[in-house]
Formats: structure tokens, sequence, C-alpha cells
């Protein structure tokens, strides 16, 4: 599972990259959508947010370009989002749209448990799944709620901290194995991972491996080197990819 | 009305009325349990209060004074204006109270190493002081035109044995700081505590800063009484996050007769990115892990924010704030710049007191509502800080004008 952050780089356009990485075996597309404050996020990632806002990329923005690649893949596409952003309108309201444009899901890092009956109710209502999100330190009644309020996914996080690339592999196998416990939704994994070595390793015991920081990074490097990101998306995802 | 302020929070702890909460990632969830366990055993231990009382006694030099300002008074020439000399704690500002209490909990949580963010610099200093006074190792989070604009704290800081780290990210000032104080909390969160140095941050941050800035307002209190044998008129404070207003308010919440104004940063008009001021040009959003009145675009993306005042100089402001705005318990208006720096001046010559810039925001609002007050009538301005960080600042101001 790849995540990209919208609007960085600023070329090609958010849908053509959608499409390459899809063709390029991508199960699942997660899609960033640029905040101000990604307090979650490591520099790689809340650089290439603090780009793309400069560039003038809104979430308007990101919806007319998944609506564009809609035209051309039915692959699974989850938006990534603070609830800063979700809220500031209308949780319903955006929900809407992201539904509208062709989202299939919502990633919310960040939602207060209060709102999360709300949240999940707008995705439901709208079609969208809601993916939130298991620490490390999360207990286990708070693993509960988290899974009451989920559909589609569980994202577990590898490690404490923010996203970033990092040298190891994770060791997730006793978390996943209590998550396991308490549902049946498919986990994954993401923070931290970014190579095909990592991919294997997580593949062992979760569902997916979602990895960020790595790509943006490389997508930023192609940028800079007048390379073609289109072409540097497709390899890497293609790279990534684990022998069955 | 003031009765519904208190109940809010026995409702539902973390939210002052709506606002409030805890919009964290969820690496910080646990944390912010763990704290708000700890903070509420500290509380109800006899053995923790002495303790912090002592430090405020002995090593912040409380209770601070309290006194009739007799010349600005008269220069006004309407209510009798009365100061809470916070610019006297130790360190030149009323940081202190808050890193103080937090950095004894820390203790007693178990946790070695502090982090904070610092807008001014002066919850830097205040948190490197407390440090080091109790043994704890620290590091500081400043943005890069905060740095330039408050080289002597960074110094300041360096001396008392902290590690500063200037950010570049963003806009480069307090936001910012904030936001990497908070993403080294949540790799860091085992052995560090994060004191956060305003009644801002998600639950239970804006109730602990609140309680522990709140010494100023009880020590007020009991001041007017002995020195006007009555409660004061009116209270004036500024509000950036919103720290030191909420520790002289909130004693007073009750009494409905006492009037409360906190004053925001106009910075250079009302146009957007041009001033400070969420509670009057903003609206409910979330920042920082709270919901409150933010300065965002039409996408909830944060704006840009211009105060002369580096500790007002923040696109958003507690959420017991915000409540107090929405249930009409606290009035508040804006002071611009040119405002602020002629009252830093006043005030410095009809008193001989050097205030802080953002104090100076206090002290220009004070000024407008004092005219409309009768020599009967008592106001206080609670002087937040002391000025010395700012004289090259408003020195370069100055010479611009």
């Amino acid at each position: 599972m790849p995540y990209i952050t919208a609007g960085d780089p600023p070329k090609p356009d958010l849908s053509t990259l959608i499409v390459g990485m899809a063709d390029a075996g991508a199960d699942i597309i997660e899609i960033g959508i640029p905040f101000s404050d990604p307090i979650a996020d490591g520099p790689v990632i809340a650089s290439a947010m603090f780009r793309s806002l400069e560039a003038g990329m809104t979430p308007a923005g990101v919806f007319a370009e998944v609506k564009k690649a809609r035209a051309s893949t039915d692959i699974a596409l989850v938006g990534m989002v603070s609830d800063s952003i979700v809220a500031h309108a209308d949780r319903g309201r955006f929900v809407a749209q992201a539904a509208e444009a062709g989202f299939d899901g919502l990633i919310v890092p960040d939602a207060d448990t209060r709102d999360l009956g709300d949240l999940q109710e707008a995705c439901k209502t709208h079609g969208l799944t809601l993916t939130l999100l298991v620490a490390p330190m999360s207990t286990g009644a708070r693993q509960r709620e988290i899974v009451e309020h989920s559909s589609g996914f569980i994202y577990l996080l590898a490690r404490a901290g923010v996203t970033g690339e990092r040298q190891d592999a994770p060791d997730i196998a006793g978390r996943m194995s209590e998550l396991r416990a308490l549902t049946d939704l498919p986990i994954g994994v993401g923070f931290g991972i970014a190579t095909a070595e990592h991919v294997t390793a997580v593949g062992a015991s979760a569902d997916g491996a979602i990895v960020g920081s790595a790509l943006v990074r490389r997508l930023h490097e192609a940028h800079e080197a007048g390379e073609d990101v289109g072409t540097a998306a497709h390899d890497f995802v293609k790279g990534l990819q684990t022998s069955p | 009305m003031s009765h519904e302020t208190t109940t809010s929070q026995d409702l539902d702890p973390g939210r002052f009325g709506r606002f409030g909460g805890r919009y964290v990632p969820e690496t910080l969830v646990n944390a912010l349990d763990e704290l708000e366990r700890a903070y509420r055993e500290a509380m109800e231990d006899p053995g923790f209060r002495a303790e912090v009382d002592l430090l405020l006694k002995d090593f912040v030099g409380r209770p601070t004074p309290f006194h009739v300002a007799e010349r600005l008074s008269d220069h006004v020439g309407g209510a009798r204006i009365w100061l809470k000399r916070e610019d006297l704690a130790h360190t030149g500002a009323h940081k202190i109270n808050n890193t103080i209490g937090q950095a004894v909990l820390a203790k007693r949580m178990g946790k070695t190493r502090i982090i904070a963010e610092t807008g001014a610099g002066q919850h830097g200093v205040a948190t490197a002081t407390a440090c080091a006074r109790l043994g704890l190792q620290c590091e500081v989070y400043m943005g890069a035109e905060d740095v330039r604009r408050q080289a002597l704290n960074v110094f300041r800081m360096k001396l008392l044995g902290a590690t500063v780290h200037t950010v570049d990210s963003g806009s480069r000032t307090l936001k910012d700081a904030t936001n990497e104080a908070m993403r080294d909390w949540m790799g860091s969160v085992g052995a560090t505590h994060y004191i956060l140095g305003s009644v801002v941050g998600p639950h239970p941050f804006p109730t602990i800063v609140r309680d522990f800035q709140s010494v100023i307002g009880r020590e007020c209190r009991e001041q007017c009484l002995d020195a006007m044998n009555a409660l004061p008129d009116m209270i004036v404070a500024c509000v950036g996050g919103g720290s030191n207003a909420a520790g002289i308010f909130y004693p007073f919440v009750e009494d409905t007769e006492v009037g409360l104004h906190g004053i925001e940063a106009g910075g250079r008009s009302d146009a957007p990115g041009q001033h400070a001021a969420p509670l009057a040009h903003g609206e409910p959003g979330v920042l920082h892990g709270s919901l409150s009145y933010v300065l965002q675009d039409e996408w909830g993306q944060t704006m840009p924010v211009h105060s002369c005042s580096a500790g007002l100089d923040y696109p958003g402001v507690g959420p017991e704030h915000s409540w107090w705005k929405d249930t009409g318990r606290v009035t508040y208006s804006s002071i611009d710049d040119d405002e602020a720096l002629k009252a830093f001046q006043l005030f410095s010559r009809t008193e001989g007191i050097i205030p802080a810039l953002e104090t100076a925001h206090a002290v220009a609002g004070a000024l407008k509502v004092a005219a409309t007050m009768n020599a009967n009538q008592n106001l206080v301005i609670n002087v937040s800080g002391r000025g010395d960080k700012d004289v090259v600042e408003v020195m370069r101001l100055l010479g611009e004008h």
C-alpha cells in the first residue's frame, strides 16, 4: 500500500500518479490530504505537505484529481486526513465530498473519542470505510474502542513516534495477535516501513504494509533531478512487491 | 452563567462547553491518560502541593506584590488602576508558576527528560530554570524567527543547561515549535514529559496549566480584599494562548460582579495574516489537539499570524477562553502593534516598569477600559512579564517609526 502526499511533486498530476501506481500493482493507494500542522508526520512528509500547500493544493483539488483518476482505475483509494480538516466545516459534508469524488475510505489519525461516533455514522451514510490507528501503547480497552468504530481495515502503527524511514523491520507479531483476537478486519501496518524486505517481514503477520516517507522522498528526489516522476512512482511500487 | 462555567468540566472532563478535547495521534492518547491520572493523584497529595508551594515561595518569590499605579491612574483619569506584579516572579514572568508545578509532577512520574516549546522564550527560560533547579534534562523547541527576535532568551536557556532546537519548518514561530515538541514527544514519551507552556493543547494540559497559574488569581483576590476591602471591578490581562489571563481570571469566574477583560494582539490590521486575534476573527477549529477558536482558512488550514509580540504570535487560544467568550463571562478585544508600543513607553515612564510587549497589550487595553470607569472603581492589570527581553526589538521597531 503506497502512500503519497497529494500535490507533491507538482507534476505529473495526482490522477496520473494514481493510475501509474495502480498499474504497477498497488493493492490500495493512500492519499495524504495536506495539512498545515501535521504533528504525526516526520520531516519528509511534513515538508511534502508544506510544498503542496504552498503550490495551492486544497481538499477540493484532491477531490477533482481523484475524480479524474476514477475514469481509468477502480483501485481502492483511501484518504489520510487530519480531523482538523474534516471537522472544519462539517464532518458530514467533507465525507460526502470525498465519497462523491471516488474515495473508498478515509483514515483519520487524530479524531477525539467523543467524535468517533459522528465520524463513523457519516462514513457509513456515504458508503466510505473509516480506518483508525492503533498505537504500540494503546491499551486493550482503547483497542476495542478503536476496532468498534472502524471499518475497511485497521491501521497498526509499527512504532511510536512520527512517520519516517527506519533501518530495521519492526517487530509486530505480538501486537498483531493481540489485535487479531479483537477483530476480523484486515490489518495494515505503517510507520517506518521503507523497503521490500520490510514489506515481506510485515507481511508474515499483517494483511498489508504501508510505505510512505520512502516513496515521498523518492518522488521528491526524482522531481528535483528532473527525472520522470510518474516512472519513478511506478518503479518504486513495483520494487516493493514481494513474490507470492 | 458562572455556575455553568465550573460545572462544564464536571460533566465532561477535558471539555469547556463544546471546546477542548483531545485531537491527537493515537500514540499520545495513552500518555495523556497517564498524565491525567498522575496529575489527579498529585493534586490530592498534600505532600505534592506542599513541595510546589515551597518552591513557589522560596525559589520563585511568591506571593508577587500587588499595588496601586498612582501615576497611570492619574494619567487616565478613570478607574483606580492596580498592578499584579508577575514580572517580579523569578525569571521575569508568570511562566515559572506552571513550569515549577509540571517539573515537580514530571519528577514524581519518574520522567528524567523534559521538552518544551517556546515563543518569546519566557516559557523556555522558565522551563530550563525549573529543570536546572530539579536536576532534569531539558530541551526546548523554538521557531527560527523567534530565535532571531529573542536572542537573549536563547542564550539564557543555554546558560541554564538546556539544549535549544531551532525550528525551521512552517511559519518558524510558536505554532511550529509546538508541532515539533509534539513530534518529539510521540517518539520519546516513555521517559519524557512535555511541559506545555500555555492553556492550550490536548486535555489535560489546558486544565493543568490553568490550575498552576491560578496562584496568580488566588493571591490577587486576597490582596484586593486586604488593600481595597472589596473585590476589584475589573481585571485586564493579555491573551496569546491565554495562560496568564486564565491564571488571574479563574479564581474570579464565580464572582460575577468582577468584570474580566482579555486583550488579544491586533497586529498591523484586521486583515487576514496581519493579526493574532482568533477570538475576534477566528472560528471554532482544531489546532494542537483541542477544539477552540482558531485562525483558519476556508479548508481548515492554519493561517499565518502577526504580532510585534512573539508571545502573542499564535493562531489559536486556550479552549476555556473560547468557552468564556461564548458564555459572555469574559469580554475580549484587541490592541494593535502601535497601541502596544505606545503603552510600552507610557508604562515605563509613569510607573517605572518596563513591561513585556505582551503585557503592554494588556496595559493599552486597560487604559481604554479604565477611561470608561469612575474614580471609585478599581481595575487590576496582570503585569504578566517584564520587558528586558524586548528592549532590542522595541529599539528596532521605534527606529522604523
